[in-house]
């Protein structure tokens, strides 16, 4: 059993029945996973499914719950905090781990730098980085300030930097999602020619394409629990598609209840410009939930803060039911009926340390007060009315908000946000990092919002949600609103069409 | 199975310890063993005559703290209360000297008028410089300490300004040395000051936005909270109540010099600290804040009526309290 050898190559990594809970919520449950030398390995889901944090147990950044993790069929304990490296264990973060002050050679040797007599080497090591750089077939040059590189270039730094470590076994994380098809075409190259030398890869990714093109393997994982392994061969994209989501479309997301023509259009935005975003007008009609879609970094939040008055518009109109708004006047703007919802939860949307009630009431303590008194027991009552309607479940009343689940947070955060009583709101990235129950949940408090006849616009990143919840979409590129679907128009292909630019049209 | 109630008996024992909050009752515990130490040591210190003498004492620390939690509340921090203290203090003497009212009474209450807007417009400066001016709180402070202390010192040509009218001296006397109902004057202003800085801090939206602008700026602001806004006026309640301790001050003495307050921005902040509000913001805790500065004062008291500690390391002291405290408030974050 030590050296399982199945179609000849040896495990490296494996897995197994790991399970893993954050206070008290289980997110894997019993998964096992084998990497063998030599190849890619795409580890595939829906976001929350678990992927990465079983990259992060298998990289050693978090502990297993319980299961063990083998490293060359001997049960192992992963060092943490990066520590795996020292045993060829790399991971390349979405997000760079490179310090932008550095240049490429001194990242190259950080926390390892090479001395003579106590003095650096630099010499040795910049000959060392050239060399490592050349083998990647990289033109970047050693002595270039981290900064100054586009981002492709950093992913390169950053695999020279797995590859002068000896890595066996590099996790790549989303790897393709801020590159370019040429920069993609290099890296899968790059990937193939360090697999024929031996290193393994396990390739995250959303993109079936590429997962069908790069990889030898598939993992899906789905709610925390392993799927299915295959050679990637046997499965075609829909096959994949299928066990990620692994149920129909139709039960996750409510009906459609699409506004009529002649609906009151309740929000005009007019020619807005906020720093990269250039000229974006759209209307929002009462009722309606429109969909805001397009790769990370075209400007969609931006957009949103700019017309909520979170950040300074630098030309445009915003109307809410024909009247305009302040620019960068985030108190105005709620009051005439618009209201935000963060993306960002944890840093923007709630007072951790603080319990449920101060945050449910934040916004809207006016709402609370007799002459300047605030009056618990409104308060109170808020919170019981907020909680009922949308079914947040703690244990314990007093919890602090940063000690409650992720999706019980974003409903706190939702109840906070809808306790200003706002005509249209904007939620951004409704489920992120939530599970699929609750996801479900807040589809249908979306739906049922609308009925009620607000209007919400949905600014995401998981295209299946937007999908599944709008009747129209607009798609962002680049600082621009690239076009506007709607009906039989809203499709994954033809979201992605004007998302990467191939496709445009000018707004209705 | 058996997991599960593991974890509800886990959640259960959580709850009893948060129930009681150990940060907010800290201060009090320590206070009540101090008491007790200094009952041992000295048979006339748990007196009432000697217990209201200390608490008359930490008033001016007291007051001053009360203004500090707001600031340290919202996350910013103010340097420049002792020198605010002199500057203050000369202007209101300087004001009363000057004699352009002729009615003692009226002069008195324009005096204090002039104090409390005076007092005001310090810490708007203050709040000004930090958030228009986006420099940072520990700076922007530093710099006006400088400047109120050097304008003192310049004001009182580096001597002393005293009050010359007798009879506004002892007209306003009673400010500090009076009673009401028994209860020295300073008392009762500490507790009036802190009940309504209570109010504030904990019944008014105000006093919400002040925790949360300090607990996370981010969350604030995009909750539609003006966040220069609530720390321009945390800023200014200092200033008022630099004025309300200037109040009682003045009528002390009757004199101040360059080197009034000194040091009292250090102490402020111990009183803060100590009475468990966290330093980097988000949690106010005034009642703590009264207790911080009596524990001061206390400590000075019981080392004089003791023989055991010389008087003159009341310095050392403190500076170890401080330590102390926060070492107390980390541990107590760790098990809760």
């Amino acid at each position: 059993m030590t050296t399982e050898v199945v179609d000849g190559a040896p495990v490296v990594l494996s897995a197994r029945r790991i399970s893993k809970s954050f206070s008290g919520v289980q997110v894997l449950f019993s998964v096992d996973f084998e990497l063998r030398q030599g190849e890619i390995h795409a580890l595939m889901g829906e976001n929350g499914a678990g992927k990465s944090t079983l990259v992060k147990i298998l990289s050693g950044f978090e502990q297993p719950t319980s299961g063990e993790i083998l490293l060359d069929g001997k049960s192992t304990k992963l060092p943490p905090n990066g520590a795996a490296e020292a045993l060829g264990i790399v991971i390349i973060h979405q997000e760079f781990n490179l310090a932008e002050h550095l240049t490429v050679t001194e990242s190259l040797f950080l926390g390892r730098e090479v001395t003579r007599f106590g003095v650096l080497d630099r010499k040795f090591m910049r000959a060392e980085t050239r060399r490592v750089l050349n083998l990647l077939g990289s033109h970047v040059d050693e002595n270039a300030m981290i900064g100054s590189l586009s981002i492709a270039e950093k992913q390169m730094v950053e695999i020279a930097k797995a590859i002068s470590r000896d890595a066996r076994v590099v996790f790549m994380d989303e790897p393709t999602a801020v590159l370019s098809r040429e920069e993609t075409n290099f890296l899968f190259r790059l990937v193939r020619k360090l697999r024929d030398k031996g290193t393994s890869f396990v390739f995250v990714s959303h993109k079936l394409d590429e997962v069908m093109e790069l990889t030898d393997r598939v993992t899906v994982l789905r709610d925390g629990q392993w799927i299915k392994t295959s050679p990637t061969s046997k499965l075609d994209g829909e096959a994949i598609a299928q066990l990620m989501v692994g149920r129909e479309l139709s039960s996750l997301y409510p009906a459609k209840s699409e506004p009529d023509v002649d609906e009151e259009v309740v929000l005009r935005v007019e020619q807005v410009s906020t720093g990269y975003v250039r000229d974006a007008s759209f209307e929002v009609r009462r009722g309606e939930v429109i969909g805001f879609s397009g790769m990370i970094g075209s400007g969609r939040t931006e957009l949103m803060e700019a017309i909520v008055g979170l950040r300074a518009r630098t030309a445009g109109e915003v109307l809410v039911r024909g009247q305009p708004v302040p620019s960068g006047d985030v108190h105005a703007v709620n009051k005439a009926g618009l209201a935000y919802m963060t993306k960002d939860r944890k840093a923007k949307g709630l007072l951790l340390n603080a319990g449920m009630m101060a945050n449910l009431t934040l916004q809207s303590l006016g709402r609370h007060s007799r002459l300047g008194y605030l009056d618990p027991g409104s308060e109170e009552a808020a919170l019981v009315k907020a909680r009922r309607r949308f079914d947040i479940r703690v244990r314990d009343d007093r919890v602090v908000a940063g000690r409650m689940s992720g999706g019980n947070q974003q409903k706190l955060l939702l109840a906070k946000v809808m306790e200003t009583d706002p005509g249209i709101i904007i939620i951004d990235e409704p489920t992120r990092g939530i599970d699929v129950g609750t996801k479900q949940q807040i589809y249908h408090f979306i739906s049922a919002l609308a009925r009620d006849g607000r209007s919400i616009i949905v600014v995401s990143s998981e295209m299946p949600e937007v999908i599944g919840l709008c009747s129209r979409v607009v798609v962002m590129r680049e600082g621009h609103i690239a076009g506007i679907l709607e009906g039989d128009e809203i499709s994954e292909q033809e979201i992605m069409r004007y998302a990467a630019g191939l496709k445009k049209k000018t707004a209705a | 199975m058996s997991v599960n109630q593991e974890g509800s008996q886990e959640a259960i024992r959580r709850r009893s310890w948060r129930d009681i909050d150990l940060r907010a009752v800290a201060p009090f515990v320590a206070l009540a063993l101090l008491l007790l130490v200094g009952a041992l040591v000295n048979p006339n210190f748990i007196s009432i005559n000697n217990l209201a003498n200390v608490a008359t004492r930490s008033a001016f620390i007291a007051i001053i703290a009360v203004g500090a939690t707001f600031v340290i509340s919202s996350g910013d921090l103010d340097l420049s209360v002792g020198a605010m203290v002199a500057f203050i203090a000369s202007l209101m003497i300087l004001f009363m000297n000057s004699g352009v009212i002729a009615d003692p009474v009226l002069m008195l209450l324009a005096a204090i008028l002039f104090t409390v807007v005076a007092g005001a417009l310090c810490g708007l400066t203050n709040g000004l410089i930090t958030t228009v001016g986006k420099i940072e709180p520990f700076i922007a402070t530093l710099g006006t300490m400088g400047i109120y202390r050097g304008l003192t010192t310049w004001l009182s040509q580096g001597g002393a300004i005293t009050l010359k009218e007798p009879e506004l001296q002892e007209m306003y006397r009673p400010a500090y040395f009076g009673t009401i109902a028994g209860v020295p004057v300073p008392i009762v202003i500490i507790l009036t000051v802190t009940a309504v800085a209570a109010f504030i801090l904990y019944r008014t939206r105000y006093g919400r936005h002040v925790v949360a602008v300090g607990s996370n700026r981010d969350v604030a602001r995009y909750s539609g909270i003006s966040v220069n806004r609530v720390r321009t006026i945390a800023f200014v309640i200092q200033g008022l109540c630099v004025a309300v301790a200037v109040l009682l001050y003045v009528p002390r003495l009757g004199s101040t010099s360059a080197t009034t307050g000194i040091l009292w921005e250090l102490q402020a902040i111990t009183a803060v600290v100590v009475g468990g509000t966290a330093l980097k913001g988000g949690a106010g805790r005034v009642w703590g804040t009264i207790c911080g500065a009596f524990i001061l004062e206390l400590v000075g008291n019981i080392m004089l009526l003791s023989n055991f500690i010389s008087e003159y390391l009341i310095g050392a002291i403190q500076g170890a309290i401080i330590i102390i405290a926060m070492l107390v408030q980390r541990s107590l974050v760790r098990k809760s």
